[in-house]
């Protein structure tokens, strides 16, 4: 049975284009990728990201047990605020890239791909330390409102001075009289913000609609969720990094903090890092996708992990591994359906907000 | 996008994978149906065929990419090409506003007319992709 999201009638009766994406029916687009890409770039969009997991970890040993599960470091982390971090095996692959939130420091708050929804819960509970582990993903709605004016609409819709959330801050407030929890984040390269409430009020879809209507709100899908996480280099799971991967090998070094104890830190250690992700920008009419051989001198140097075009910069861009000695400004290639397509090395940021 | 309209005034035909083939001064014009560039979505690039080639009915002879796929175009009338949109090379988003007007493809020199007649007719198009859906 595909599952599906509390706003799916909604996205239906906007006329949505529905896709499959890992057993969830969802909103691939509803204007069209371009155009709802082009509105989160100037003025505001709205993504209904209810597919993705989220769990509560509490108990008195919630916090010893989330720093042995990420590679990066929580014990910086206020009251309030969250951070990105991978969860590794011991074999350093990434079990999952994930946001924790600190709500207290016996409470907190682990969002995470839908994609890996089963297999993290499992191996939180693994790895739990008796900590008391509750999937609430079916029980709380999440949307996300991405966009230079994302504040503007966010100020339409709640009370709480959002002036004062800065990234990753989360802070519980109220919308349209219904409580809620309030975070600085996203994954799209621009200012927004994602909403935590009660999944059985599916009716604030269409309130936030109505009162940020004057910022040119405009639903927004999958389709440009991905075009726009890729133009800010932003890594997917399943296509940029797997089990496969460590986080050594793709741009989320900053995230690994070996001065701390964590799963798969000996892994990071010992290993052998000799492949690269870096982002590279075609110099032909094609777009790479997924899988896509790369070549370096003809020869087999790496492969495509995402590929599309890029709206704003009006190029097709994406993401490869390649052999460490590659260097940006390189001239690559890119078999695609067997015939080779010149493509240059670039930085994997193609774009950032003013 | 609706582009329907502008099938009624020429006699247009189809192939199963989505071509429309129109005959003008001789030549068959060649592009792709509404269905498919409403299925395939935001075109962003094409590869066309150089002028010179010639293609037997329903071989490979460009690619479409929109956003989320790439999509072989066959040729479907056999002949050699005359003619390509050069236009629509810069504006691939063409094949989305206006499938049978501004993004006609390729220009053929027929070398067996009679595939045209074998080829869908509008009504029967219709009625092939509404199964489809």
């Amino acid at each position: 049975m595909p599952m599906r999201t509390p706003f799916y009638e909604i996205h239906k009766s906007l006329n949505a284009k529905i896709v499959d994406f890992h057993g969830w029916e969802m909103p691939l687009q509803y204007s069209g990728i371009i155009d709802e890409h082009a509105n989160v770039r100037k003025n505001v969009g709205l993504f209904d990201v209810s597919h993705m997991g989220r769990f509560k970890i509490k108990g008195p040993n919630a916090y010893d047990a989330i720093q042995n599960l990420v590679t990066n470091d929580i014990s910086k982390l206020n009251d309030g605020h969250g951070l990105y971090s991978p969860m590794c095996y011991e074999s350093g692959g990434i079990v999952d890239d994930v946001i924790v939130y600190r709500i207290n420091k016996e409470d907190f708050l682990l969002v995470v791909n839908a994609s890996n929804r089963e297999k993290d819960f499992q191996w939180v509970i693994q790895h739990s330390q008796s900590s008391k582990i509750e999937n609430v993903s079916d029980e709380i709605a999440l949307l996300a409102i991405q966009g230079p004016l994302a504040r503007n609409a966010m100020q339409e819709i709640s009370e709480s001075n959002l002036e004062l959330l800065r990234p990753f801050d989360l802070i519980s407030g109220d919308i349209f009289q219904t409580d809620c929890m309030i975070s600085r984040t996203g994954y799209t390269g621009e200012d927004g913000f994602e909403i935590f409430f009660d999944s059985s009020r599916v009716e604030i879809w269409n309130k936030i609609m109505q009162s940020a209507s004057r910022f040119n709100i405009k639903p927004s899908g999958l389709g440009c969720r991905d075009t726009l996480r890729l133009e800010a280099g932003l890594m997917l799971y399943g296509n940029d990094m797997d089990e496969n991967t460590t986080p050594l090998e793709v741009p989320l070094k900053w995230t690994v903090k070996l001065e701390k104890e964590f799963i798969g830190k000996m892994a990071l250690l010992n290993g052998k890092v000799n492949r690269k992700l870096v982002g590279f920008e075609m110099l032909e009419r094609r777009i790479a996708r997924h899988g896509n051989e790369v070549l370096v001198d003809g020869s087999k140097a790496g492969f495509v992990t995402s590929g599309s075009f890029s709206p704003t910069l009006k190029k097709s861009i994406g993401f490869c591994f390649v052999s460490l000695q590659v260097e940006l400004n390189q001239l690559i290639e890119i078999d695609i359906e067997g015939k080779l397509y010149k493509a240059r090395v670039c930085s994997t940021r193609f774009y950032k907000r003013n | 996008m609706e582009n329907d309209k502008s099938v009624v005034a020429e006699e247009f035909r189809f192939s199963k994978e989505h071509e429309w083939v129109t005959i003008r001064e001789g030549l068959a014009v060649i592009g792709i149906s509404d269905f498919a560039q409403k299925q395939l979505g935001d075109i962003v690039s094409i590869e066309l065929p150089k002028i010179g080639n010639e293609y037997r009915q329903m071989q490979e002879m460009a690619i479409v990419d929109s956003i989320k796929a790439s999509s072989d175009i066959y040729c479907p009338i056999s002949g050699k090409v005359v003619e390509i949109n050069e236009d629509l090379l810069e504006h691939p988003e063409w094949l989305n506003q206006s499938s049978y007007e501004l993004g006609w493809m390729v220009k053929i020199k027929p070398s067996n007319i009679n595939e045209f007649e074998n080829l869908m007719t509008k009504a029967e198009y219709d009625n092939f992709v509404g199964k489809i859906k």
